[in-house]
Parts: structure tokens; C-alpha cells; sequence
């Protein structure tokens, strides 16, 4: 008899959830500056402010941005049905980068904060997927030549932004040049609290989509007769895939390789059943950089690395094997 | 068993002449129909618009009174089962698990129910690959990979079926087998439509042949009817002969 795949499925979860839990309660209390657990504990100054508006906010945007990237790296790996398929490597990332530059280049003052680079971010991230999709449609083109095309718009992205990064005035241009590093800072709770909606959001859609990608691996057609509108899939994977690299991307700036480490490595550990993939992307994720972020600000303490930079460190070499293992 | 009916049916891609011209034929259950022709004849869309994937230019196709395009999807996919002719050849799944994909139209939860999983073991039983179920799928051959796209049209247990090449990859044994589930399909009321090149055993199998050239329905009939030697010269441009066997079986034979 054919096993119930909800069991293995719950199972996996549940020890998915408990190991990111664990490293996102862990790891706040890790840092370059000692920190003075009695006092932590007794909710005094500095150490009890330092934790709870600096460390802790920190590690849940960190959470926040590694399920949400890792979440569409594996959405857009299941309809474009390529393991090289990432928000970066579709051009999403840096035309999210592009529209939030605009926004801070372009913005007055107080007006850069995070609504309206949210709203450029997402019009960039959408513009770009929408093109990319369009051309999958009318163009018939394959997804290796959608990822190519995917690379030509994200270097077309990068030299707007270096246009925008020179034109902008010295205090912009230093704002712009530390964001396009792609960091983890503290941010407000009202600001984690919107990232968490925006996330849940894009989650839950996701996870209702998991078995429709689970038959879209046999191709469009094969879908199409078991009763899938493929195009609608499609567009509505993009745009969500879209919404949360767009929402992220305006808060902590590009953070590559994400979408492409995470789910990559779950689907050789787990299988390519995306009903256990899907939401174990989003938790393992975020544990992922959350790890890269806590490493980002401990190895080379008081100095901070940007967390981009770790992960690209990470995810260059693993791209690499990825290539050579194909 | 609701009636399908092709109506002045015409096909056409965007800015190119018509691959289906004015096709008109209909078919209801219990039947095994199959669509022969020379390659490029149309079978293969036809096939795709019967299946409600492609809209006509003109005409209809029709299930009961409903244009099958206009139909909700799922709807449609409980009364047509479609097998394409080409799936991916590495998709990582196993045997059970893309057998259950025929399954969608029944119930689009998360998880499959267990009527979901009893189909499974009747489709698995009836092309004979229960002892295949736990293979990945990327690791049969391509005619096994046939047998278990057949198995996924069996489990979504829809009355009509579109085969799209099935036996293009089969050993004789298993040709002959995939024949005989096509009959015993026919036996519990199914109508199964299959595009084949082999002449010979559709002619053998088949209550009907539907003959395309050049995207227009050259002949339908019983295969004696349809198959005519004559007919078949015109179309297929090399001489064909049937022959008759001392227990009275007839055979369609090909070439100079």
C-alpha cells in the first residue's frame, strides 16, 4: 500500500520548526559586544534595551528575510521547473534594488523611509517579473533562456543604479552605497510586524499552490489534463514571488543567493515534494540567515560584515557546484 | 456516456494557415478510436482541442451540449483524461506519486484522500506496474514511462481518454498489453481516442479510424473502411495490401 505522505510530512516540520525556533532564540543572545546575561536577565540597563530593541528585532527580520527569499527561490524553481531559477538570477532582486535606489536618490528627506522604497521596490520586483513572464508566454522562450534574459535585466537594474548612485549627492550617495550591501539592522516592531503580514501572506498562498507544482513537474501539458490553468499558476507565482522579494529587499537591500542555497539543498534532503518543501524553504530560510547574520556580526567583531556579502560568499562557491553538478 | 461531437472544427496558430480544416465527427462510448495520418497531418492538436487545451478558430467540440473549451477545467478533466505525447524525461518523482497526480480533478486539498489512493491501486493493477510504484520515474525507460502516464490517465478515471502516441515507445509485449487495456477499458464503458502510427494494430484493435491529411478528416470508418489500401497509397504515398490469414485475421501490410 502506498504510504500517506502527511506523517513523513508533519514529522519533518515539526523538527524543522523546533531547529529554526531554537536558532532564532539562541542566537540574539550571541553578539561582537560581550553582554552581561545577569543583567539581561534582571531587565537592566544597557543589556536588557541592547537585546530587546537591537538583537531581537534584528534576528526576526533576519528570519523574516530568509524565509521570504528562500520561499521564491523555490516558487520560481517549481514553474519554471530550473534549479538555477532565483529572484537574482530572474533579475527580481536587483530591480527591487533599482526601484528602492530611485526612491532614496529621488525621495525627499523623510519620505525615504520605508513605505515609499517599499512601494519602488515592489514596482521594480513586478515590472521585471512581468516582463520575464510575458516573454515565457509570447516568445515561447525555455527557462534557461528566461534565466539568461533574467541576467541581461539584472544588469541592466545594476547600471541604472550606478547611474542613480552617481548622480545622487554625497549623503545619498553613502545612504545608497550602504543599502545596496544588503544588511540585517535593528528596525522598529511596526515595521517587523508589516514584513511578518506581507510574508504570512505570500506563505499561505504559496503553500495552497504546493500540490498544482507538484503536477506541474510534469510539464504545462501534463498539467493542463489534470485540470491546472498553468498560465494563471505561472503569473500568480511570479507576482508573488514578486511581492516577497520586493517587501524584503525595501527593508534589509539585495541579498543574494538565498532562493538559490536553501531550496537546492532541502530538495536533495527531502525530496521535490513541495507540500513539505515549501514551508520547510520558509523555516529553513530563515534559520539560513538568521546563522549568516549572527556569523556576519560575531567573526570579525566590532567590525560587522554586510549580510549580502556573507551570503554571497557562501552562495558563489555554491553556485559553482551547482553548475558543475548539472 | 455524454456524446463528443467535432463540428466544422478549424485550428489555426496565430498568423499561420490552418493545421485543422472543417473537421466533423462525433464518437460516444463504449469505443476504441484511432487517429492516424502522415506527420504534420494535425492529429496532436486535434487531440489538444478535444482536451479543451486550445481554442478552435472556428467550429466546436462539443461534450454533451458544452464547447469542451468553455468548460471549467476541473469539470472537463473528470470527463477527459489527456496524455500528451512528451512529459519531461527527469522529473523527480516516483511511480505512485505520478500516477496519484491523475487524481487533481477529484479534489485539489493539499493531500490526496484515500479514494485517491484506491484508484491508485487499481491503475497501478491494471497496466501492470505495482511492482514499479516505488521507482523514480526519471529512471524507467520510455515505454515504461508510457505505461505509467497511462496509469495516471487510468487513475483520474475519466470516461473519455486522449492517448497522444502511447505505445511510440513499447516493446512488442508491451504494445500488444497497452492494446489489450485500451479493449478492457472499452469494456467498462470508456471511449479511448489514440494517435498511432501503427497502422497495423489500430486496424487490428480499433471499433474506428479517424484519418487526417493535411489537417482534414480523410476518411472515417471501420478500420476496413477507413484503411482502405487505395486511400492509404494517397495519403501515406507508399502501396499497402491487407492480407487475411487461414483463421480468417486480417493484417495491414505496408511498403513495395
Amino acid at each position: 500500500m502506498a504510504t500517506d505522505p502527511r506523517r513523513p510530512i508533519t514529522a519533518r516540520l515539526a523538527v524543522a520548526a523546533a531547529a529554526a525556533l531554537a536558532v532564532t532564540v539562541l542566537t540574539p543572545f550571541l553578539g561582537g559586544s560581550g553582554m552581561d546575561y545577569g543583567k539581561l536577565w534582571r531587565g537592566e540597563s544597557p543589556d536588557w534595551e541592547i537585546f530587546l530593541n537591537l538583537r531581537v528585532p534584528r534576528t526576526l527580520l533576519a528570519f523574516l528575510a530568509g524565509a521570504a527569499l528562500s520561499l521564491a527561490g523555490a516558487l520560481y524553481q517549481a514553474v519554471l521547473r530550473e534549479a538555477l531559477a532565483t529572484p537574482s538570477s530572474l533579475g527580481v532582486t536587483s530591480a527591487a534594488a533599482l526601484g528602492a535606489v530611485a526612491a532614496i536618490a529621488l525621495g525627499s528627506g523623510e519620505e525615504t523611509g520605508f513605505p515609499l522604497v517599499w512601494i519602488a521596490a515592489l514596482a521594480g520586483a513586478g515590472l521585471v517579473i512581468a516582463l520575464v513572464a510575458a516573454l515565457g508566454r509570447i516568445q515561447r522562450f525555455s527557462s534557461f533562456t528566461l534565466l539568461l534574459t533574467g541576467i541581461a535585466l539584472s544588469g541592466i537594474s545594476t547600471a541604472l543604479i550606478l547611474l542613480l548612485h552617481s548622480l545622487a549627492g554625497i549623503t545619498r550617495s553613502f545612504q545608497i552605497a550602504h543599502w545596496l550591501m544588503g544588511g540585517i539592522d535593528a528596525v522598529s516592531y511596526p515595521v517587523l510586524a508589516a514584513l511578518a503580514a506581507a510574508v504570512a501572506l505570500g506563505a499561505v498562498w504559496s503553500f495552497r499552490q504546493a500540490r498544482l507544482l507538484n503536477v506541474l513537474m510534469l510539464g504545462e501539458a501534463w498539467a493542463a489534463g489534470r485540470g491546472i490553468d498553468h498560465r494563471r499558476l505561472n503569473w500568480h507565482s511570479f507576482a508573488v514571488g514578486a511581492w516577497l522579494v520586493g517587501t524584503v529587499t525595501a527593508i534589509t537591500g539585495p541579498i543574494g543567493f538565498v532562493g538559490l542555497i536553501v531550496p537546492h539543498l532541502l530538495r536533495r534532503l527531502c525530496g521535490p515534494d513541495y507540500r513539505l518543501l515549501l514551508p520547510l524553504s520558509l523555516l529553513a530560510g530563515g534559520a539560513f540567515l538568521v546563522l549568516c547574520d549572527t556569523l556576519s556580526r560575531t567573526v570579525l567583531a566590532p567590525v560587522e560584515i554586510p549580510v549580502g556579502v556573507t551570503t554571497a560568499l557562501l552562495g558563489g562557491p555554491f553556485f559553482v557546484w551547482l553548475l558543475w553538478s548539472r | 456516456m455524454t456524446p463528443l461531437a467535432l463540428e466544422a472544427l478549424q485550428f489555426a496558430y496565430p498568423g499561420q494557415p490552418p493545421v485543422l480544416h472543417g473537421i466533423d465527427a462525433a464518437a460516444a462510448a463504449p469505443a476504441v478510436i484511432g487517429i492516424v495520418g502522415p506527420n504534420g497531418a494535425g492529429k496532436s492538436t486535434l487531440l489538444d482541442l478535444i482536451a479543451g487545451q486550445r481554442s478552435p478558430t472556428a467550429g466546436q467540440c462539443t461534450l454533451g451540449s458544452q464547447p469542451v473549451h468553455r468548460m471549467p477545467r476541473e469539470l472537463l478533466c473528470r470527463q477527459i483524461a489527456h496524455v500528451p505525447q512528451l512529459v519531461p524525461a527527469d522529473v523527480p518523482l516516483t511511480v505512485e506519486q505520478v500516477v496519484l497526480t491523475g487524481r487533481l480533478p477529484h479534489g485539489s486539498g493539499l493531500f490526496e484522500s484515500e479514494a485517491d489512493y484506491a484508484a491508485m491501486e487499481q491503475a497501478l493493477l491494471r497496466t501492470r506496474l505495482t511492482a514499479f510504484r516505488g521507482r523514480p520515474f526519471a529512471a524507467l525507460s520510455g515505454g515504461e514511462k508510457q505505461r505509467v502516464l497511462l496509469a495516471a490517465a487510468v487513475c483520474q478515471a475519466a470516461p473519455i481518454l486522449l492517448l497522444d502516441e502511447p505505445s511510440a515507445h513499447l516493446d512488442p509485449e508491451n504494445e500488444a498489453a497497452m492494446w489489450e487495456l485500451f479493449g478492457e477499458l472499452k469494456q467498462t464503458g470508456h471511449l479511448v481516442l489514440v494517435v498511432t502510427h501503427h497502422l497495423a494494430l489500430a486496424a487490428q484493435h480499433c471499433d474506428r479510424i479517424w484519418l487526417l491529411n493535411h489537417g482534414r478528416l480523410a476518411a472515417d470508418g471501420s478500420p476496413c473502411e477507413a484503411l482502405e489500401p487505395a486511400r492509404l497509397e494517397q495519403v501515406f504515398r507508399v502501396p499497402f495490401h491487407w492480407h487475411q490469414n487461414p483463421e480468417g485475421r486480417v493484417f495491414l501490410t505496408y511498403g513495395h
